[in-house]
């Protein structure tokens, strides 16, 4: 359960990390649009090159990007065999009726850059921004939506404690799995049935703590008063400071940068 | 009968990345048959980990466990086997339990050892009879009863596997002294009864004493000390430094030292702290 590295948080204090995480938030989407827009494979290798910088700069392992990667591979893979076989175009090379073409291969680069890119970018943000950091920031990005009577607060804090409570399900799963193991409880082997029925050790014990959890913080909730959203200030307000003036000037860069590249 | 022997093993959290944490290193030792084994250490201090190092719930990172001298990672598909030699009670074990019915759940372990409905019948009320869970208890629904009998039932399920060695960590935590008494002699009745191996977790030194022949001290993820009662609690101003709880007793004999009277400090029962200081108020007073 703990070997997931995507969505997964790192603690640092790189540039990156002290930026506001609206601004974080939303370069991250600008790159992911820009990904999906750009057809060269120059961009491509660009963009791949940019992110690289930034995992540099963020001083995370590539060791820990590979692995982040892993699971995505097959993907790659699959794609790329269509798009290497089905393509028309200028034959390389053929044999018996497949032949590869040109275009086949041009886009099958093209498209394994681009999951890539897309899996390394979204990671970048999940790797040095808190889930606490990102609500705060959607939040933000959403409060001109409470005009319009959208309970922008109390879904704020739905996801905050939704986030919150991952880690601590996932631990409990841990725990009540090793207590099940521990009485011979096979989960690895058997048939499908077997298995999905070898799964009610755990989630009965699971969901009665998690039920247990809901109403122990909505007494402590209640305790300190809560009652809704409305006019509540945060602990860390968000400010938009010249370092992500900075940084968002590079990005800019970086986006005419690409501009330029596909017009060679 | 089962021995476990550990050697070199250590284990690390997150290997190899940015926030890796080592929480055993280098920890070499046998758990003799028929031996009550008491592990203490600060929180953080490895034992938890250790623990579940010993019956495979975890893969230790370096050095290996053995169990009967067969290394238990050698062979994964016998890993399951080895698992009913070791009977691990995890902290706060009422939160396994999961059947409609008491029974059922104790019945659990015994289903998975592949036993015949009347050998599990037998091992439910032999189990029950340690735990002194009534009949009646034992048809109600294990999210009815009260914290104590919760955990009672809870333990009731690993006893009712009859593992050659018994590990519990901090099987009295959050009960209330009267909970805290019956589980201890619980374990010490079967630990004396059918000569098992036990492996007790536990922060409280007084229970140690009373009830552990060997104790175990884990510092910082090593073995500090680990030897029968009498030669640790020896080092008692040493546990007192490294910020241990040592037995109350031992803990008011070395006060009434260091304020220059004269006692016996290699003692950590409450009969022979009596006589100790019984014979150094006779010494007192003829001065």
């Amino acid at each position: 359960m703990r070997d997931i590295t995507l969505g997964q948080y790192i603690n640092g204090d790189s540039p990156i990390h002290r930026l506001d995480p609206r601004v974080r938030l939303i370069l991250t989407l600008v790159y992911i649009i820009i990904l999906f827009s750009f057809k060269s494979i120059l961009q491509m290798i660009l963009a791949l090159v940019f992110i690289l910088i930034a995992y540099a700069i963020v001083k995370i392992p590539l060791k820990m990007l590979l692995k982040s990667l892993k699971p995505i591979i097959p993907i790659v893979l699959f794609t790329s065999i269509l798009n290497m076989f089905f393509i028309s175009g200028d034959v390389v090379f053929s044999f018996w009726k497949i032949s590869v073409t040109k275009q086949g291969l041009y886009y099958a680069a093209l498209m394994s850059l681009r999951v890539i890119c897309l899996l390394a970018g979204s990671s970048l943000l999940t790797y040095t921004s808190t889930p606490i950091e990102l609500t705060g920031a959607l939040e933000s990005l959403f409060k001109p939506l409470t005009k319009l009577g959208f309970p922008v607060n109390d879904l704020a804090m739905m996801m905050t404690i939704a986030l919150r409570f991952i880690p601590t399900l996932l631990e409990e799963t841990d725990k009540i799995m090793a207590a099940q193991k521990s009485r011979g409880a096979n989960l690895d082997t058997g048939k499908l049935f077997e298995r999905i029925k070898a799964l009610t050790p755990i989630l009965i014990p699971l969901f009665v703590s998690a039920f247990r959890r809901a109403d122990e913080l909505a007494l402590a909730m209640e305790c300190r008063c809560y009652n809704g959203g409305e006019g509540r200030t945060r602990l860390n307000e968000l400010r938009l400071k010249r370092s992500d003036l900075k940084a968002t000037l590079v990005f800019c860069l970086f986006c005419v940068l690409l501009v330029l590249a596909g017009k060679i | 009968m089962s021995v476990i022997r550990l050697e070199n093993v250590g284990f690390t959290y997150q290997k190899g990345m940015p926030d890796e944490k080592t929480a055993v290193s280098e920890v070499s030792l046998t758990f003799k048959e028929g031996s009550f084994v008491g592990v203490i250490g600060h929180t953080g201090s490895g034992k938890s980990t250790l623990i579940q190092m010993l019956n495979g719930l975890i893969k230790p990172t370096a050095g290996s466990v053995f169990i009967d001298d067969e290394d238990i990672w050698s062979d994964t598909s016998k890993l399951r086997d080895k698992r009913f030699k070791v009977g691990l009670v995890l902290q706060y074990p009422e939160y396994q339990l999961f059947e409609e019915t008491v029974k059922k759940d104790i019945a659990f372990g015994p289903r998975n050892l592949g036993l015949s409905e009347e050998e599990i019948e037998e091992r439910i009320i032999e189990a029950a009879g340690y735990l002194h869970l009534s009949p009646e208890l034992l048809e109600r629904s294990p999210f009815d009863l009260s914290g104590g009998e919760k955990r009672r039932a809870a333990i009731a399920g690993v006893l009712a596997m009859r593992p050659d060695v018994l590990v519990l960590d901090e099987p009295t935590a959050g009960l209330d002294p009267k909970g805290r008494k019956d589980i201890l002699e619980v374990i010490d009745n079967y630990h004396r009864k059918e000569n098992k191996t036990i492996i007790l977790v536990s922060h409280s030194m007084d229970d140690v004493a009373r009830y552990a022949d060997t104790v175990l001290v884990m510092n910082s993820g090593k073995v500090m000390y680990y030897d029968t009662v009498e030669e640790v609690f020896k080092h008692s101003s040493e546990l007192r430094e490294t910020g241990l709880n040592i037995p109350t007793v031992t803990d008011i004999l070395l006060t009434l030292n260091e304020r220059g009277i004269g006692v016996d400090t290699d003692i950590y029962t409450v009969e022979k702290a009596a006589d100790t200081i019984t014979a150094a108020v006779k010494r007192e007073v003829h001065i």
